[in-house]
């Protein structure tokens, strides 16, 4: 006997990520999920993109990790509200669910916020397929990981609203072609804004801050 | 790296969906669309799916996986084509931002129950 079911696998945090983006639209926040390899330098990059984002525009973050606080404790020191989750208690997920989101953005005082930006766990393939809820995704490649990455990871990079092409201070020492770099993300994604930026030397920042206070304006 | 969490909500599903009044109930099939696009690796899924459902109604059930193409549509020119590998430049008008109409399907379409 065959029954019929037709649904989606991943329904529950489909679900969740509709309540949460309600959530979040309800307190006027917009919601970046930021994502990349482990040491592209998601976190680095968010230290000065907020020192660059307030007091104007609010700043908060939620920051993934399967353990220890120690990038809570760097974006902290930037003065912005931060929650961290660690994921090794539920399992060790490679990925933040919607769920999780729900119960860390539940610990901060959303309507003081304009901005909240949730630094996923270091992956390039699982996080891609986890909606939290968001406005917009934004992925970070660093120089250092070779031009093919986006090739190997298309829906990372297919599902990513902007890019940001970081570590470009490290040009000089490597054999890196930028503009192939470039090329591949847009192979991948047509028409997506690619910011080439360091997060070291704070070069690349302006269009990168441009576009996200867009968002948060718009 | 997530097909375990993945392979739970499939049993869940699954489970959920067989008749409370069939006893001792035994899942043969269990009928999947998954989009090519969806980072979801079968092998490893199928491994987890066999961990997870020992001694459940879908101990020994077959996943039968029909694999979704990854079709897209320009948005400058509104060419539609089916994309193999990772490069969704538009063969048309190599110019358009595309909308992904299918390829990223995780779902669950049917199980099929034993006669006995
Ligand atoms: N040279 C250079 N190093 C960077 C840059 N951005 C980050 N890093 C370094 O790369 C390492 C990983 O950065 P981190 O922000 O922790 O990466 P995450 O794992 O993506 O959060 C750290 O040692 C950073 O100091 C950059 O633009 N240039
Ligand atoms: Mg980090
Ligand atoms: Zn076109």
């Amino acid at each position: 006997m065959e029954i019929n079911i037709q649904r989606k696998v991943l329904e529950a945090n489909e679900t969740q990520a509709d309540r949460n983006r309600k959530y979040f639209s309800e307190r006027k926040v917009f919601v970046l999920n930021m994502m990349s390899s482990p040491g592209s330098g998601k976190t680095e990059t968010l230290s000065i993109t907020i020192k660059r984002l307030m007091p104007h525009i609010r700043v908060g973050i939620i920051v993934g990790d399967i353990c220890t606080r120690n990038d809570a404790d760097r974006l902290g020191a930037t003065g912005a509200p931060v929650v961290q989750i660690n994921t090794d208690q539920f399992g060790g997920d490679c990925h933040l669910a919607a769920h999780l989101i729900d119960r860390a953005a539940r610990e901060m005082d959303l309507d003081s916020l304009d901005l909240l930006i949730v630094e996923n766990i270091g992956n390039l393939v699982c996080p891609a397929e986890f909606d939290i809820g968001e406005n917009a995704k934004a992925v970070v490649l660093s120089v250092t990981e070779g031009e093919d990455k986006p090739l190997k990871y298309p829906l990372m990079f297919q599902v990513a609203d902007v890019a940001l092409l970081n570590k470009i201070d490290l040009l000089p020492y490597l054999d890196v072609d930028l503009n192939l770099a470039v090329d591949n993300i847009q192979k991948v994604h047509p028409k997506i804004p690619v910011f080439k930026i360091s997060a070291k030397t704070q070069e690349g920042f302006e269009g990168w801050i441009g576009w996200l206070k867009g968002c948060v304006n718009g | 790296m997530h097909e375990m969490g993945i392979a739970q909500q499939m049993v869940n599903i699954a489970l959920e969906s067989i008749p409370r009044d069939i006893v001792n109930p035994r899942v043969e099939n269990l009928n999947l669309r998954i989009g090519k696009l969806a980072a979801v690796v079968e092998d490893s899924l199928k491994f987890c799916f066999e961990i997870i459902t020992k001694g459940t109604p879908l101990d020994g059930a077959t996943l039968l996986i029909e694999s979704v193409p990854v079709k897209v549509r320009c948005r400058a020119c509104f060419h539609g084509w089916e994309v193999e590998g990772p490069v969704f430049t538009c063969p048309a008008c190599k110019d358009g931002a595309v909308d992904i109409l299918s390829g990223r399907e995780l779902e669950i379409s049917s199980i099929e129950l034993a006669d006995d």
